[in-house]
Parts: structure tokens; sequence; C-alpha cells
């Protein structure tokens, strides 16, 4: 008899470790499709993915020619965010521009307009907005309060003297929108891409007919998990950091967290999603499955991750959920390294999560290849 | 038009997908009213010619006519007049068999409702009558093949071409194939019928023999079969040392092919070669030598310049196979369910050491849920299943490092190269340093592998990627070797060369367990297993098997008419048993 018997060995995780790195990395196609995508995507969805708004059109119904309303339409006009204007001579044209989605907003600027304000009271303005598009037009709302803002403290300070309030954002003073959307944006690429590697692994041997080659070897369900979950954290990891260096020089976003601390837990975020690959991998027959699996997870992952809206906002049972998402945890930890340098009790707070999933989903993948035996 | 009885023309057409050449410079004839094989291993360019005539690919050079129709120029009229049955028929199957068959006839722009009595005459024809409502995808392997040729007989065809319509079909059904392609053919259709099976093609009423993409023969199989007339013998009787004998046969010079039945040993003569050096090794062995009739097989491989030498450099290398007991693999009482679906019914054998056995049955039979069950991939529900001693439940990964096993498709990584495939089989058997540097140089040397260390596993010609297959597979000398269909859709002599390894195998005292579609394959084992509706019906050595079949029709039964004959008496049994207990 010979000692193989044992239910773990170096030797075959060696081979099998090996194997992995080389299935992944001989193959141009899926070396193309770990690699250059996500950096690209970053790169695009940094400048497209933007909440601003720019380049809107508006209409403006000016009733009154006086100078305060001139003085409007000429802020309007030169305002940044205003592409071009629209100068009609009745409502209804308003409303047919809007209803054309021609235009987001249609002011209408009332016959008594300037005389009111120089008569001290405050000029009464009609804006209509968009609804179809209510978040821009939330934000095209704001722009147009502030021109507004803006001319009546200009007549206050003609007549007297009240001090403005002043607001400052905190840790992103400017409210650069890049800023806080890069280093989210690394992590769901970084996600995705692991994600991807793993729930095709098991699923592509399945294909091929090695993975019987490789069940009926004496090797064990544990230590084919170990030796595909290495490579793909490795690249992960790699993946993740390569991201956050292009976050830090090429946008040159402020990194003002600990280095070493974000490094552990982006092992311990890829190494959750690995996980969860790797269960969709274990109960996928086909490659196919195994994407259709990882798009039905990693789809609502994101938009539950509280990326684009925060998790707060989300009835409670989804905010249980969402705790469940490796994603979750991470975004809060990034976005935080960058901005506000999160004190490494924070960062434990949200460390732990992660260890638990990633603990879970190993074990489960485990279980579901063993369960495939049956 | 009398005269005129050709329906497909085909001039010197050559088609080539980017540096491979499927077809070069061919050049036949179809006739009406006759059966046409298209033979060949493999990879020859039978697919590639099939998707030519239905219009579905274009020649790079060259031209075909179908029923005068030119397949490039003429390409709606070829849909018209053909039916075509590709390798994996184009069944819808979450739609009934009926759904299936209106769908394809509306395809065809035929009215349903006008048609009623073609479609009771095809379901006659096919036998599909009582299935109507079934949904197609749980339909048996030849019941899906009989649905796609009732399709693709929807519009009445002038030509019918079949690709592989055999493949996954067990023999009963295929004798089904066979019985309505003959009443299609005498009505005047002209039917190609494409195989990799040898045995196939000389049932054909004229063959087209292609070999990497050239023709080899066209004519009737006699033609060549009667080629070897004189030159084929059985030494008869030589029991218990035919593999030895075999070696010895396939050495000798005047020898160019040789292969094994049951407990005789047959042999094809060289050209020009006397029978002198047979019949002294005849006399030696004690056995009586008889001239037999050629086959259309042996004219194949004699075509291609005889089949490999008997010794296998792989087994040479092999030490005999100790093992405590005699007793290499048993099973009681073994038995899997699916939910109320019993895939594997109380099934027990033993397995002597160094014994080659076979298990035989028809799809759905259960073959491989047993195989599985007896290599570890599956856990039966009830029952159990023995290695070398070892439950194979209990101590997985002691008992799973005393075998070896091979699958269908030869699972390589295509990505590893051929040296890190065989690093990687030793490295998952636990061999390392020296002693996994002494194994993997000893498969190298065995398989004649040197030439090919660097290349991608997928570039490798079949022959040799089904010795690295095996290399990879015995690579930690394991005493039982599990072969999972090893040989389907390659070619004959590669498949001589991987039975002159198996049978050294044996020969050290290696067990190989083996499933095999190939009637002539299981005439290569000790004992056959053979099971049908999940349960055993037959265990005994082949020639047994065949004897029990002897009836007044056919005094000389062949594997494939012992199998028809078994699984068709089983079924009678179970239906005398039924109508006894109502």
């Amino acid at each position: 008899m010979t000692k193989q018997s044992s239910s773990f060995s170096i030797v075959r995780l060696r081979a099998q470790f090996i194997k992995e790195v080389f299935s992944v990395l001989r193959d141009p196609r899926s070396r193309m499709v770990i690699f250059a995508p996500p950096l690209l995507q970053l790169l695009i969805f940094a400048f497209a993915a933007t909440l601003e708004v720019s380049n809107v059109e508006l209409a403006v119904y000016n009733q009154d020619s006086g100078r305060w309303s001139q003085e409007l339409v000429m802020r309007l006009d030169h305002a940044d965010f205003v592409s071009n204007i629209h100068y009609v001579g009745k409502s209804s044209d308003l409303q047919r521009l809007i209803n054309e989605g021609k235009v987001i907003a249609g002011i209408q600027v009332p016959i008594d307009f300037s005389r009111q304000i120089t008569a001290g009271a405050s000029g009464q303005l009609q804006v209509l907005i968009d609804g179809r598009r209510s978040n821009s037009g939330q934000i095209t709302f704001g722009y147009l309060s502030a021109i507004v803002a803006d001319i009546s403290a200009e007549v206050q300070a003609e007549q007297s003297q009240i001090t403005p309030v002043v607001v400052r954002h905190w840790f992103n003073p400017n409210l650069n929108y890049r800023w806080f959307i890069v280093p989210g944006l690394s992590g769901i690429l970084a996600f995705f891409s692991a994600l991807m590697i793993t729930s095709l692994s098991i699923a592509r041997e399945r294909e091929l007919g090695t993975f019987d080659q490789l069940l009926v070897s004496p090797t064990s369900t544990a230590e084919i998990i170990i030796s595909k979950s290495l490579p793909a954290l490795a690249i992960g990891t790699l993946l993740g950091l390569l991201m956050i260096a292009a976050a830090v020089f090429l946008f040159q976003i402020p990194f003002s967290g600990s280095f070493w601390l974000l490094l552990i837990s982006i092992v311990l975020f890829i190494l959750s999603v690995v996980g969860i690959g790797l269960m969709i991998s274990a109960i996928s027959s086909t490659q196919q499955q195994a994407i259709l699996g990882a798009f039905a997870i990693g789809v609502p992952a994101v938009l539950m991750s509280g990326f684009a809206t925060p998790v707060e906002n989300m009835p409670m049972i989804l905010q249980a959920l969402a705790q469940a998402i490796p994603l979750t945890h991470f975004l809060v930890i990034v976005q935080g390294s960058f901005l506000k340098a999160l004190t490494p009790s924070d960062i434990l707070a949200n460390v732990w999560p992660l260890l638990v999933i990633a603990v879970v989903s190993l074990t489960l993948a485990t279980l579901f290849v063993r369960r495939r035996l049956e | 038009m009398l005269a005129n009885n050709t329906a497909v023309v085909i001039e010197g057409v050559n088609k080539h997908f980017a540096n491979t050449k499927a077809l070069r410079n061919l050049s036949a004839t179809i006739q009406y009213g006759q059966l046409t094989g298209i033979a060949g291993p493999d990879g020859a360019g039978k697919t590639t010619l099939m998707r030519i005539l239905t219009g579905l690919l274009e020649p790079n050079a060259g031209h075909a006519t179908v029923a005068g129709f030119d397949v490039v120029n003429n390409n709606e009229a070829i849909h018209v007049v053909t039916g075509y049955m590709p390798q994996r028929f184009g069944l819808y199957e979450d739609l009934t068999v009926m759904e299936n068959m209106r769908l394809y006839a509306r395809l065809r722009g035929m009215n349903v409702a006008e048609h009623t009595e073609l479609f009771a005459e095809l379901l006659e024809f096919t036998r599909l009558g009582p299935f109507t409502e079934r949904l197609a995808g749980k339909l048996s392997g030849g019941m899906k093949q009989k649905l796609g040729l009732a399709c693709a007989l929807m519009a009445r065809p002038k030509v019918l071409l079949l690709d592989e319509p055999a493949v996954g079909v067990d023999p009963v059904s295929r004798q089904d194939l066979w019985r309505m392609v003959q009443a299609l053919t005498d009505e005047g259709m002209a039917v190609v019928w494409s195989t990799a099976y040898l045995d196939e093609a000389e049932r054909c009423d004229t063959v087209l023999l292609l070999n990497e993409g050239q023709l080899v023969f066209q004519g009737p199989p006699e033609e060549l079969t009667n080629r070897l007339v004189g030159r084929s013998f059985r030494l008869e009787n030589v029991g218990a040392e035919r593999r030895a004998v075999l070696a010895e046969v396939l050495n000798l010079p005047s020898v160019s092919d040789g292969v094994i039945q049951g407990a005789a040993v047959r042999a094809v003569l060289r050209k020009d070669a006397q029978v002198n050096e047979l019949q002294q090794l005849a006399n030696r062995v004690q056995a009586t030598i008889q001239e037999v009739p050629p086959r259309f097989e042996d004219a194949f491989i004699d075509l291609l310049g005889g089949g490999p030498g008997g010794t296998s450099a792989l087994a040479e290398r092999l030490p005999k196979v100790e093992l405590a007991s005699n007793i290499a693999v048993s099973c009681k009482h073994l038995t899997k369910r699916f939910g109320d679906f019993t895939a594997t019914n109380n099934v027990s054998f033993e397995v002597q050491k160094g014994e080659i056995f076979g298990l035989l049955g028809p799809n759905g039979a259960g073959k491989s849920t047993t195989f599985k069950m007896l290599c570890g991939l599956m856990k039966p529900t009830a029952g159990e299943a023995h290695v070398v001693g070892l439950d194979l439940r209990k101590a997985t990964g002691a008992a799973k490092g005393q075998l070896g096993y091979m699958a269908q498709k030869f699972s390589l990584y295509g990505l590893l190269s051929v040296k890190q495939n065989l690093e990687f089989s030793a490295g998952v058997y636990g061999l390392s340093g020296a002693k996994q540097r002494q194994r993997i140089a000893e498969m190298i040397k065995g398989f004649a592998l040197e030439p090919w260390l660097n290349s991608s596993p997928d570039s490798l010609p079949l022959g040799f990627k089904q010795r690295l297959a095996l290399a990879c597979a015995v690579m930690h000398q394991p005493p039982v070797l599990f072969l999972d269909e090893p040989t389907s859709g390659v070619d004959p002599i590669t498949r001589r060369e991987f039975w002159t390894h198996i049978n050294g195998l044996a020969r050290k005292g290696v067990t190989i367990m083996v499933t095999t579609h190939f009637m002539d394959e299981a005439e290569y084992c000790d004992r056959v297993a053979l099971l049908h509706r999940s349960e055993l019906i037959a265990l005994d050595t082949p020639d047994a098997l065949k004897r029990s079949a002897i009836t007044e029709q056919c005094p000389d039964p062949t594997m494939e008419d012992a199998f028809i004959y078994l699984v068709e008496a089983a079924d009678l049994a179970d239906d005398l048993k039924k109508q006894g207990g109502v």
C-alpha cells in the first residue's frame, strides 16, 4: 500500500496549482479577458458614469423685459452646464419642447418679475422640469436655484448687507464626482473579474471531461477547491491593486488611508468572491450555466452594494441581505481609505464579515463538489 | 432518362479550414436506389462532404451537383430535393414528437392539415406511433434518431443524407434504422449514410472510403474485401494464451493485421505472403488454423499499409501486478436510484486479477451509471463496490490511488504542454521528485512521445493523443484500469495499437474494466457483462454469449447478433412476466 491515502498532500496540491496557473495564463484569450477589459472599463466608466449634469438644453419664456430678467437670462446663457437655450414666445411652446424631450426644463419669467424684485419682494419664477428624467431634472433644478439665489443675493447686497451661508463639503471639498466613483469602480471591476475566473473554472473542466479525471484520482475535494482558489486570489488581488494604482496615479485621487490595511482587505474581499464564484461553478454543468449564474449573482450584488444607492435607504430585509455581499463591505473600506483615512477599527468592522463570507462560501463550494458525486 | 441514374456528382472538390485540408481533390458519384456509405475515421472529411452536398458549405475548388442542381448556384433547390439529418439532429427537446414533426412540415412550407396521411405513414414507418405525445428530450437515443429521420423524410426528398445516424444508437435500434433505409432505397431514393464504423459500411451497396480528406476507395464493399480472399485466417481455440499468441502473430513479418475474437485469434497476411509462418505458429501452440471470409475493416487497414506490431513497449516496462487477493474488482447488489428512476438495479459480479472485463448494453441500460459507481465517480444508493478489496465509499482516497481512468474524450489539458500534462497526472497521484521523473521518462519512451513534449495535446495526431491519455492513466501503475468507451471515433489502426497496449497490460496482471459500443471490441474481453433496463441480463465469455444466441436462422452469430438476441429475449421474458402477473 502506498502512502497516497492521506487526505492532504503537498505534492498533489502543487501539481494542481501549476495546472491552474497555466490554464489561466497560457490562454491568450483568457489573459486578455482578465486584465484588459477591467482596466479599460475603469477608464471608460470613470468618465461616463458621472452624476453631474452637463450639456443640457433649456427653454425660456421671458415675459418681462426688466433688468433682473435680463440678468437671469445672461447668467443662464453663461452657465457651464447649459449648452443651448431655446427662447420661446408662448407658454405652450415650453410644454411642447419638454414633451419632445428637447429640453430638460422650461423657465417662465412673469411680466412683473423685475418690478417685484426692485420693490424688495422675492421674484417668482415658474420652472417646469421633465419628470421622466427625474434625477437629472432635480440636479438641474438645484443649479437653477443656485443661480436665482445668486441674483437675489446681489439684489440684497445692493440694498442691505446680509452674509450668506457658506457650505463646506468635507473629505471632497470640490465635490469632485470622480473621487467618489473611481475607488468604488475598482472594487466592482475586481469583483466581476474574480467572479468570472472562478465561476468558469470547474465548469470548464466539467465540459472538457478533465474534472472526472480529477475526481477519480486520490486528490481530495478540499485540495481541488484550494488549488482553484489560490491562482484566482492572486490574479484578483493583483487586478485590484492595479486599479487602486490607477486611481492614485492616473486620476490623482488623494489616498489618505493605510495601504497595508487596504491590501489585507483586498485579499479577504477577493477570497470571499472566489468562494462565491466556486460555489456557482460547482453547481453548473456547463460554462454557459456558470456565466449566467455569475451574472444572476453579480448584477444584483452590485446594485445592492451601496455603490449606486445608499444601503441605509433600502428596506430592512434587503439591508440584511446586503451584509452578505462582499462588495458592500469592501466599498466602505476602499472609499473610506481614499477620502477619509478610515481608522483601523472601522476597517476591522468591515473586514470580519468578509472573512465570514469567505469561510462559508468556500466550505459550501467544497460540499457542492462532493455532493455532485452522489 | 433511364440511363442516367446518377443522383450526386462530385468533381474535384477541395475544402480547407484555416490550415487543415478537410477534402483534397475529391471526385465521386452517388446513384439513386442505392445505399451509399461514406466511411472513414473521425477527421477523414465525412461531415465536410455531407455539408457541401447539402449546400451548407461552399467548396474552395471543384463543384458538386445533387439531383441535377449545383450546390452553390442552385442552393435553394438543394434544400428542396435533399433531406439532411445532422449528427445531432436539431430536434426541439421541449416539443413532443408530434409537435416536432408539425414544425418540420411547416418549415418545409407544407400545410399540416392536408398531410395527415403522410404523418400516419411516417409514424408507422418509424414505429413512433405510440409516442407522439412524448417530449423529444425524453426519447432514447435510437428513438431520437428515428424521429430525426421522420422529419428529414417530411418533404419526400430525392436524396437523403444521414450523418453518422448510428452514433449512440444501440444494436437493436440500429437494426431498425437499417430496415427503414432499405425500404427507402427500394423506392428509388438515394440514401447516403456516413459512418466511422467499418462494419456498418460493409452493409452498404457502395462505399466512398475516406482517409485524411482523400478518397481511397469507391465501389461495392465486396470489391475491396475480395482483395483479401485467401489472406484471412483464424487460429481456433487458442484459449487462455490468446493474448500472447496475438502478440506473436502480429510480430510475424508475413502478417499485416490481427485481432482477438473470443477464444480465437484472427490474422490477415500481407499481400503475396505465404501462410507457412502462421501455420508453424499454430502448430506450436496446438491451435487449428482455418481460412475465414475477409472483412471490410481488415481491407481498410490493408489499404493503409497494415496494422501495428504486437509488442507494447509500454507494458514491457511495467512490473507485474501483485495483489493480496485474486479478486480485483467486485460489486454486490449495486443499486442506483435517481428519484423514482432506477438506473442500476441489484448488479453483482466479481472480476479476477488480470482479466479484461467488458460492460455492454443499449443506451440508457445503466452501463455508464454502473461504471461510474465502480470507479468512484458516483455513490451507490445501495450495495457496495470494491476495488482491490477497498470500499470506494469508506477509503476513497486509498482506493482511488489503486485505479487508473481513461475517459471517452481523452481528458487532457489543452493549455498545458504534453510534458506538463504528464507532470500533472504524476503529481495528482502523489508521485514526486526522482520517482516522478523516472515514471515520466518511462512513459515518454514507452509511447514515443519525445518529439511532442512541448506541443499542446490539442495539436497532436489522434493516435498520439490517445497514447498520452493512456500514459496519464497508467503512470502511477494502477492494478486496475477503467476505460470508458476508449476508442469511439478512433480510426481502426489507432484502435489496434491501443488494444496492443491493453493486451500487454493485461498480461502483466493489470485488470481492465471497459465499456464499448464496438461489438468487435467486446471480443477482446475475457468476460462480458450485458446490462439491459438497469439489470444484468448476461455475464459470460464472448464465445459463450455467441453460442447462446445460436438459432436456426442464425447458425454462426456475431457478437452483435448475440447482443440483439439476448436483449430481445430479456424483453420477451419481461413481457411474459408482466402478463403472468396481471
